[in-house]
């Protein structure tokens, strides 16, 4: 198998982008990660995009001609592939250009993601989310994504003790950090009493507790790193990727404390890469809720399971922790766009192991990882980086 | 020609509810959601009261101002979403209701929240070019949003009438300037009972782009700055969106407060920059120049830059009630009667 770098990366704002439609921004992003490439659209040998739900958000489908067609790649009739595993779907889009490149069957592809969810109600867009969830099982039955993650935050508390407090402390740290990330939906600090003060949405879990629904895309250009200091002097090499999934429904779970997915993902990752979890400076975990992101924390290795809250409010994933987490803002602060976030994710580690990261940068970050999550754990997917 | 106001009348039906009083039935923190909105109380049409009762309240109490012939009157618009025909016009009655007809011309306008200044610029064109010596311009709502919607907490019900002519004007139209484009941010199609809105896409895109281009194609224009104004007043579908809009222009709440009402009555669409430009009339003085910004969903924005003149010394204000007191003395319902009031109960026939 070829080693595999990224050579390139692009974002948009995630936000409210009133004035971009679906496939302005996915090719703002592409363009973006490929000028950064400094390559030119010719080398393309293939495009993989992840998108959890065009069709419902904008009742578009076939993602990949589209993309291809308006990048202007439509009569070099490359390859175009789209990725659907609801939240992890820009993960898992990663994943794929990474195995083209590895197996030796390209040598440049572009993988981007991209979501437009601000075109349709409130309530039609929890409805598209939730049908990342069981369908028969969960959704039907009135379940929404908030209240599994809530009856997860509850029984956390329950059996840790974890707190309202520590779970408030993820959204405080997230939007500090997406304070100093000019590309994020939320660039304000909050307080602790912001979150606690918030409107409930399903108990324990306030609006704060909550990521929001955003529009954005992103996209990185990857080849394989014996050619990568052709395009670039600061290639990042992707020195693990793992994926797994669980049972679709959460009360088919083994245990609802921790994802199993992650933990096995990252096991994965972790052995192909040949480092582990203490060697991991910067993480981008999926924090699509407050408790998401201390349970992605435990499952991940960092900390004990039980002692991700304690863990975040004594400051050890803040910049200077022992692992920083979520520099970018995470899903709470820097916004998510569905099919985006797993690509956004990669962009942001990429720029922390650049040293490109600003006042959000970490000192001397050396190895990088991102995990992406989709519905409450069926699929997730994690890939480790390295500074080359 | 200089053409202006040389009337005005408001009016406001008395009832009203609170935020509180709606969240309670929908399991929502009213308290919050009017903390939010900035609204206290919105006012709610009487059942035998609709556009029609209020353009003609409003009317009656313009010219009760003045001591002119209706029979001068050449043209009526009342500008509404909330007609009570889809056929036939509001305004006929009106004319017949205050003795102005058979001789003149009355149409009915319609751009959401604005139809009510677009009102008193036709009337400015055919007055200023001597087709007509009187002109009025109506803008009366009684709109409301659907049960459960975040609207229903602000869509209220009230109205102004403009006198627009030539003679005496105790106000001077000195520019207008308007901004218009096709954003789908409100609408209520044929036979809905209820308007449908893009949520937030109301706001930024819509409300914010508008009204903050129409305000600077205006200054541009008139060639002057905020602080050359006594008063401001912009389209108030809640207290946060004017407050926040005036802000960014540059324009001090000292500078909005008369006209921001708001926060008593709620967004009476079509009626809300002609009320509060009503209540600013009730209190200014000769050459306080005063900055208006409508807006319309759908969308448009209509500016006017209006200096205050020395006729207002010898103008009969106090012959009818100024907005202040048509606020006052409010009566309270409760849910159940504001929805009786409202139609929103299906009574059953047997």
């Amino acid at each position: 198998m070829r080693k595999v770098a990224v050579i390139g990366v692009g974002d948009t704002k995630f936000g409210e982008l009133w004035d971009a439609s679906f496939r302005d921004i996915g090719i703002r992003a592409g363009l973006s990660a490929v000028e950064d490439a400094n390559i030119s659209a010719d080398k393309i040998d293939a495009v993989f995009v992840g998108n959890m739900s065009a069709g419902r958000f904008i009742e578009q489908e076939h993602i990949g001609a589209l993309i291809a067609d308006y990048s202007g790649l439509a009569r070099d009739h490359i390859p175009a592939t789209r990725i659907e595993a609801a939240g992890a779907s820009g993960g898992l889009a990663l994943r794929q250009g990474y195995m083209a490149i590895a197996s030796g069957l390209h040598d440049i592809v572009v993988v981007g993601g991209a979501e437009k969810m601000m075109d349709v109600s409130d309530v039609a867009s929890a409805l598209i989310q939730s049908s990342a969830a069981d369908q028969e099982w969960e959704t039907e039955l009135g379940a929404t994504f908030p209240s599994l993650h809530a009856l997860i935050a509850r029984r956390h508390m329950h059996e840790f003790g974890t707190t309202r407090e520590q779970l408030a402390d993820v959204a405080v740290k997230n939007h500090r950090h997406g304070s100093m990330n000019p590309k994020a939906q939320f660039q304000k600090e909050i307080t602790r009493e912001t979150v606690t003060g918030s409107p409930m949405v399903a108990s324990p879990l306030r609006v704060f507790d909550c990521a929001p629904s955003s529009d954005g895309a992103a996209a990185v250009v990857l080849c394989p790193l014996d050619q990568a200091k052709k395009y670039t002097e600061t290639p990042v090499e992707i020195i693990g990727t793992g994926q797994a999934s669980d049972t679709l429904a959460l009360h088919h779970r083994r245990d609802i404390l921790t994802f199993d997915a992650t933990r096995v993902a990252a096991e994965r990752a972790f052995k192909m890469a040949g480092v582990t979890q203490n060697d991991v400076d910067v993480a981008e975990v999926h924090d699509n809720f407050t408790i998401s992101e201390i349970l992605a924390v435990e499952d991940l290795g960092f900390f004990k399971k039980g002692e991700g809250g304690k863990a975040t409010s004594d400051g050890r994933t803040s910049l200077d922790g022992d692992v920083a987490v979520n520099t970018s803002g995470g899903l709470k602060a820097r916004g998510d766009p569905i099919g985006a976030t797993g690509l956004a994710q990669a962009v942001e580690i990429v720029a922390q192991l650049r040293g490109k990261a600003g006042k959000r940068q970490v000192k001397d970050a050396n190895i990088g990882l991102t995990h992406n999550v989709g519905g409450t754990g069926a699929t997730a997917v994690v890939h480790v980086f390295r500074r080359v | 020609m200089e053409t202006g106001i040389v009337s005005y009348g408001a009016y406001v039906p008395r009832y009203r509810i609170t935020p509180e009083e709606i969240g309670k039935v929908w399991g929502v923190d009213g308290k919050a959601m009017g903390k939010g909105l900035m609204i206290s109380s919105k006012s709610i049409p009487g059942p035998d009261e609709d556009t029609i009762t209020i353009s003609v309240e409003a009317a009656r109490n313009m010219l009760k101002r003045v001591s002119i012939d209706p029979q001068d009157i050449g043209a009526i618009y009342v500008g509404s979403e909330s007609h009570p025909y889809a056929v036939k016009p509001s305004g006929t009655i009106v004319a017949e209701a205050i003795e102005a007809s058979p001789e003149l011309t009355v149409a009915d306008f319609e751009f959401a929240c604005k139809a009510g200044t677009a009102a008193i610029q036709t009337c400015m064109g055919l007055v200023g070019s001597g087709h007509i010596k009187y002109g009025v311009a109506i803008g009366a709502d009684t709109s409301q949003g659907a049960p459960g919607d975040p609207l229903e907490y602000s869509a209220s019900a009230g109205g102004a009438a403009y006198l627009i002519g030539a003679e005496k004007i105790i106000a001077r139209i000195n520019h207008m300037y308007s901004y218009t484009t096709d954003t789908p941010d409100f609408w209520r199609r044929e036979g809905q009972m209820y308007p449908s809105h893009g949520g937030r896409f109301t706001g930024e895109p819509a409300y914010f782009k508008h009204i903050l281009s129409c305000a600077k194609g205006m200054l541009a224009k008139a060639g002057t700055a905020p602080k050359d104004y006594a008063h401001a007043i912009f389209h108030q579908p809640n207290g946060k969106f004017p407050t926040r809009v005036a802000k960014q222009l540059g324009f001090s709440e000292a500078q909005i407060k008369v006209g921001l009402v708001v926060p008593q009555i709620g967004n009476t669409y079509s009626g809300a920059v002609p009320i509060g430009l009503a209540a600013i009339l009730d209190e200014a003085k000769p050459g306080d120049r005063i900055f208006a910004v409508a807006y319309g969903s759908g969308a448009g924005s209509d500016a006017f830059d209006i200096t205050v003149t020395d006729e207002i010394k010898d103008f009969a204000r106090d012959k009818a009630p100024t907005v202040k007191q048509l606020i006052e003395n409010p009566k309270f319902l409760d849910y159940a009667h504001y929805a009786k009031f409202r139609g929103k109960i299906t009574l059953g026939r047997g």
